[in-house]
């Protein structure tokens, strides 16, 4: 045990470099608070060992909540996210930026580009409003329908609150308060060869506008960069997406060629712009029903986030910042 | 003038209790129960008579009595309980398509209210998280008993445009549960070891069979004819992997082409039905809502699905193999030895340091 007290000590050079070694006095007050920091470490550790043991048993028990659309945001917050936050924090060392254009409480949908070949930038996505928003929000995102075709993918897709992007799914969403993100480019944006990086698709047709509109829910258009170069898709092997069953067979600059290393994403510094709110509340009842509207109001969606991704594109530094 | 109901599939565990049920309601004169084997339980004030909705006799029922509301609850879930499943379909189609000809003709039947199933919106990758009354199916069953109620229903809207006098309900049940039913979902609760479906997490309704029987009493004394389609679940959802730890019992996940041939193998042991429907049912899962009879009936189920699924738990004797009190006493063991750890050790350093 004081080992482990002495590694503690040792491990913490800054505070040790900062202790004034002429005075006897003050560095046995360090040292007094040295121990009582531990101490409150240990505690920390106990109780976290404790919470630890309680969600164990509450688990295997199925003593936990999950809702009509299968959302489990104990397991969510506690496992899923566990390996993300590391990716987040300290690989692509993600920026969210504009967090206060997200209302604490409340429905918006957030509509954001897509790339990268995995939906990884989803995923920061959601941690950047889980961890860094205020109000810790959940961000309930609408997937394709292959996502809640495979195996493994939609059972975690389900529990971390996803659901399939249908108008009856976003609209109860949005009813509900909820937060919903949408990649209205879908495949097409996530597919993308490099060459085509930061090059808005087409924002097939325009439900998620029409689903806002009809429940008046303000839009926050949300630009990522970073994510195309995480996953540079430099290839695609077609018949391995057909055979596969997949959208398109990526081939990166280490995939397939490094084996599993190559999943291994390259270390972009990213940020996440959430732009401000475009309000449709206003817009009367029978708005979500004349397509002109929607179409106008997807376009402006669309120019916004095409927008943003120049101007950060212009202020960054460098891809790995 | 009190009224005449006629209850189908009077001999199965849910139509006996409704006919014991209704022939408690000062509404109704005399309350008929039918079907083509005699009851194993008191009907209570219910008569029985014995016939096949099969066959044209039932007409002569309906007209000689006066009957002014039919209940139809005769359609059958599993072919093991007709002697199968040719029989199944006869019964449920046909029976159906006869009693809804006899309606037709009577002059007498003002109200028909049908027990059918969730199971009609199918299940699937492309399904909206909850099915309304009105959302169009995106994976249609294909078979079995899900399949018969889509033909049933079908028949029924048919007969509703033919008779607009005759105020038409179905009644579109979540898994119905309970301590004391046996359906193809509680004998596959009860196994020793569950089997699930590999890579996926259905997620699961349940509605106790107690709030099946007072819905549709509900709707049977109402004071103005009800008509239309209603879903009816226990608030709430329970994902499959979560109703299994609940249970306390072991699950094994399989993958769903195993799952599919090891039901069929099963399926002839009569221990579980594992019919195509019901391994979709398993691997996709689906939620239903209910706001529509909350509103129009003030209808609110008074189990949620977890209560119902403990209930079912409960009555089915369904033992965890490891008790909750186990892990419980477990988990306050583990605090206590932390709890005393987080005391007394650092107090016992500093004791050593000093010396």
């Amino acid at each position: 045990m004081p080992d482990a007290r002495i590694l503690a000590f040792d491990s913490d050079p800054q505070r040790r470099g900062s202790a004034p070694l002429g005075s006897q006095t003050t560095k046995r007050q360090a040292q007094a608070a040295d121990e009582h920091e531990e101490s409150l470490d240990r505690e920390g550790v106990l109780q976290a060992l404790e919470q630890a043991g309680d969600f164990l048993r509450r688990r295997l028990t199925g003593e936990y909540e999950v809702d009509e659309f299968g959302f489990d945001p104990e397991l969510l917050d506690r496992v899923l996210m566990a390996p993300m936050r590391p990716l987040y924090r300290n690989w692509f060392r993600v920026e969210a930026v504009g967090l206060e254009n997200v209302p604490d409480t409340g429905a918006a949908l957030v509509v954001a580009n897509h790339s990268g070949t995995i939906p990884l930038d989803a995923i920061m996505t959601q941690l950047a409003l889980l961890d860094d928003h205020p109000a810790h929000r959940h961000l309930r995102m609408l997937g394709a329908d292959l996502v809640f075709r495979m195996p493994v993918v939609s059972e975690i897709a389900r529990k971390a609150g996803h659901t399939l992007a249908c108008t009856p799914d976003a609209e109860r969403l949005l009813s509900d308060g909820e937060l919903v993100g949408v990649w209205p480019e879908g495949f097409k944006g996530i597919g993308k060869p490099y060459s085509e990086r930061y090059k808005l698709q087409r924002f097939g047709r325009g439900g998620f506008v029409a689903a806002a509109v009809r429940t008046g829910t303000p839009i926050i258009p949300t630009a990522i960069i970073g994510a195309e170069e995480s996953y540079p898709k430099i290839g695609n092997v077609p018949i391995l997406a057909r055979v596969l069953g997949l959208p398109y067979f990526p081939v990166t600059p280490t995939f397939p060629w490094l084996g599993p290393l190559g999943f291994v994403p390259l270390p972009s510094k990213w940020t996440i712009a959430f732009d401000e709110p475009i309000p449709t509340a206003d817009l009367g009842a029978g708005a979500a029903d004349d397509p002109m509207l929607i179409l106008e109001m997807t376009d402006r969606v669309r120019e916004t986030i095409q927008q943003t991704l120049y101007r950060l594109l212009v202020d960054r530094p460098s891809v790995f910042g | 003038m009190g009224r005449t109901v006629l209850v189908t599939g009077a001999a199965r565990h849910l139509g006996g209790r409704m006919a014991r049920v209704l022939s408690s309601e000062t509404t109704f004169d005399r309350v008929i129960g039918v079907d083509v084997v005699p009851p194993r339980q008191d009907l209570g004030g219910a008569e029985f008579i014995r016939a096949d909705i099969r066959n044209p006799v039932i007409a002569k029922i309906i007209n000689a009595a006066d009957v002014d509301t039919v209940v139809h609850m005769g359609v059958i879930a599993t072919p093991m309980q007709a002697g199968g499943r040719a029989t199944m379909k006869d019964i449920n189609v046909i029976g159906t398509m006869q009693l809804l000809a006899a309606c037709q003709k009577s002059t007498s039947v003002r109200r028909l209210i049908v027990k059918s199933t969730a199971s009609v919106y199918g299940s699937g990758p492309r399904d909206p998280a909850m099915f309304t009354e009105d959302t169009a199916p995106q994976h249609p069953p294909t078979s079995g008993w899900a399949k018969d109620s889509v033909e049933v229903e079908g028949y029924v809207r048919g007969f509703a445009r033919r008779c607009p006098d005759v105020a038409v309900s179905i009644l579109r049940f979540a898994n119905i549960i309970g301590p004391d039913i046996d359906t193809p979902m509680t004998s596959y609760f009860s196994l020793p070891v569950i089997p699930t479906v590999l890579g996926y997490d259905a997620r699961l309704q349940f509605v106790h069979e107690d709030d099946q029987l007072e819905i549709t009493r509900i709707v049977a004394i109402a004071d103005d004819p009800v008509t239309g389609v209603y879903n009816i679940a226990g608030p709430g959802v329970l994902s499959l992997s979560q109703a299994v730890r609940r249970l306390g019992r072991p699950s094994v996940a399989l993958p769903r082409t195993l799952l599919g041939a090891a039901g069929r193998s099963l399926g002839s042991t009569g221990l579980a039905d594992f019919s195509t429907e019901q391994v979709r049912f398993l691997t996709y899962g689906r939620a239903i809502d209910t706001s529509r009879v909350e509103q129009e009936l003030g209808f609110a189920a008074s189990w949620t699905t977890a209560d119902a699924f403990a209930d079912f738990a409960r009555g089915h004797n369904v033992t965890p193999l490891i008790a909750p009190e186990v892990l419980v006493e477990a988990q306050q063991r583990l605090s206590a030895a932390l709890g005393g750890a987080g005391r007394v050790i650092p107090s016992g350093l500093r004791v050593a340091s000093h010396a």
